[in-house]
């Protein structure tokens, strides 16, 4: 078993996407967002850019370059950071 | 074409004054913004004063969307340009979005903004530097966020000529207006009170070092000991006369005529470029010395540099032959915003019949101004003459005139 036994939720993602980016006036970050691309949500590429760094910096992870641009939506990131964890 | 263009918005953020009528209302009264900085403590600087502007909470205003990518100086011209298109009576949303262009000024961009990321990058490293850097500190990023915040897709641009910039940018804006955009979103909010602003403001050797508020910044005084610099301008709604006629919009008055020169180099005998600048705008606006009733002096506080412009006007209009006034000695310096407030004051006055006062200065009075003093003065104001000149040698003058 991994030392590191964190988690990447919902919960920093939400929180992180606030810090990075803010929040469209439009949509509600608390709600069912899982699903809906980032496009959506109101997040174009320099926030994801900003969201990545973001968590790498506070998970101690590295992410693709090019993960950023194929993940589109919040439950494609979440899994993406997390599997980081379980390779750990 | 010289198709007539007119101001039909304007939106102000100074340091005497968020708001138009805030601004207004202590500007007539002579009430100045000028004080200690707080946005960070000036105790190890040589110059400890400046012209703040009060109260603004950015997020009382936008959305929190553009507060991580965005520095104080855009925050205050995107809420300013809210204002002005409001005051233009102007949703941008009914109009085509290619009717609309963007032209502001920036003397140094987003130095606040730019500072915290260096220094993220200094003490912590690269990856620590928010990927808003890449556009937040830049030149152009007023133009660029106003023009997304409103879906304003014509000619944009910014111009960058320090202090002079700001009517360098309207006269721009009024070509833009002239080449058939109808709606031009133009002037300067500029801001970096922060101390990268402040060092490199403090290298050209011109700002007051005094720490009274009601003696450093004087202006064509024989104790004139340099600037105080400020932040905040204004965003000017700029139309052709035809089509604000057209929509009924209120009118301010026009943009009736524009000069820019550029000053010898240095140690040359030659004359400085400012009587030129002015007298190129006069013919632009076919407007006569005698025609214009007030004049919105540069006043860069430093001796040598008051003398140059106050043999210019005096070459230009006579000794003592026109009123001379510079409101900025309420709310100093504010670098490529200083010129579009000038312009908007200038409108006020048109609109109230009243030259705002020049507060704390004693006139040097072997320079030959007609200075206006520490009270308003009254007068039928029709054309107003605003000078600016920026650090480098930038001349450039505007006349504004009242529309019947």
């Amino acid at each position: 078993m991994s030392i590191d036994t964190r988690e990447f939720t919902l919960d920093d993602l939400r929180r992180i996407l606030l810090e990075a980016a803010g929040a469209d006036e439009a949509v509600d970050l608390d709600g069912e967002i899982l699903d809906v691309q980032f496009e959506v949500l109101g997040y174009e590429s320099l926030a994801l850019l900003e969201t990545g760094s973001r968590i790498e910096r506070e998970f101690g992870v590295a992410l693709d370059d090019d993960l950023l641009s194929e993940v589109d939506t919040p439950r494609a990131l979440i899994e993406a950071v997390n599997r980081h964890f379980t390779a750990a | 074409m010289t198709t007539p263009v007119v101001v039909t918005g304007i939106g102000i953020a100074a340091p005497n004054g968020l708001g138009t009528a805030d601004y207004w209302a202590a500007t007539r009264a002579g009430k100045s913004g000028i004080g200690r900085v707080t946005r960070f403590d000036p105790a190890s600087y040589p110059s400890t004063l400046a012209g703040e502007v009060p109260g603004f909470v950015a997020e009382d205003h936008l959305p929190s969307r553009l507060i991580p990518q965005t520095d104080r100086m855009t925050r205050l011209a995107l809420v300013a340009a809210d204002w002005a298109l409001k005051d233009a009576g102007l949703d941008p949303k009914d109009l085509p979005e290619y009717d609309m262009g963007v032209v502001t000024a920036s003397s140094s961009g987003g130095f606040e903004f730019g500072q915290n990321e260096l220094e993220k990058l200094w003490g912590q490293g690269s990856q620590f530097v928010s990927a808003y850097q890449s556009f937040a500190w830049f030149y152009a990023v007023n133009s660029g966020q106003i023009s997304i915040r409103n879906g304003m897709k014509g000619p944009s641009g910014v111009i960058v000529s320090d202090e002079a910039g700001g009517i360098d940018a309207v006269a721009h804006g009024r070509r833009l207006i002239r080449k058939g955009t109808p709606v031009i979103v133009t002037g300067s909010v500029d801001a970096s009170i922060c101390p990268w602003g402040w060092v490199a403001q403090q290298a050209a050797g011109r700002m007051s070092t005094s720490d009274e508020p009601g003696r450093a910044f004087l202006p064509f005084d024989t104790e004139a000991s340099g600037y105080v610099p400020g932040e905040g301008g204004a965003i000017l709604i700029m139309e052709s006369a035809e089509s604000a006629q057209a929509r009924g919009a209120r009118v301010y008055g026009e943009i009736a005529g524009y000069g820019a020169t550029f000053d010898p180099r240095p140690g040359s005998d030659r004359e400085p470029g400012l009587r030129k600048a002015i007298e190129l705008a006069l013919a632009d606006a076919g407007a006569r010395p005698e025609d214009v009733d007030v004049v919105f002096a540069d006043a860069a506080g430093v001796p040598e540099l008051d003398r140059v412009e106050a043999e210019a006007l005096c070459a230009v209009f006579g000794v003592c032959g026109v009123p001379v006034t510079a409101p900025k000695t309420m709310t100093g310096r504010l670098y490529s915003g200083a010129a579009p407030l000038d312009i908007a004051t200038a409108l006020l006055a048109i609109e109230e019949g009243l030259i705002p006062p020049t507060v704390n200065v004693n006139a040097d009075e072997s320079l030959g101004l007609d200075l206006v003093g520490p009270q308003p003065r009254t007068a039928r104001v029709r054309t107003a003459l605003v000078v600016a000149r920026g650090y480098g040698g930038f001349n450039s003058a505007v006349v504004v005139r009242a529309v019947d």
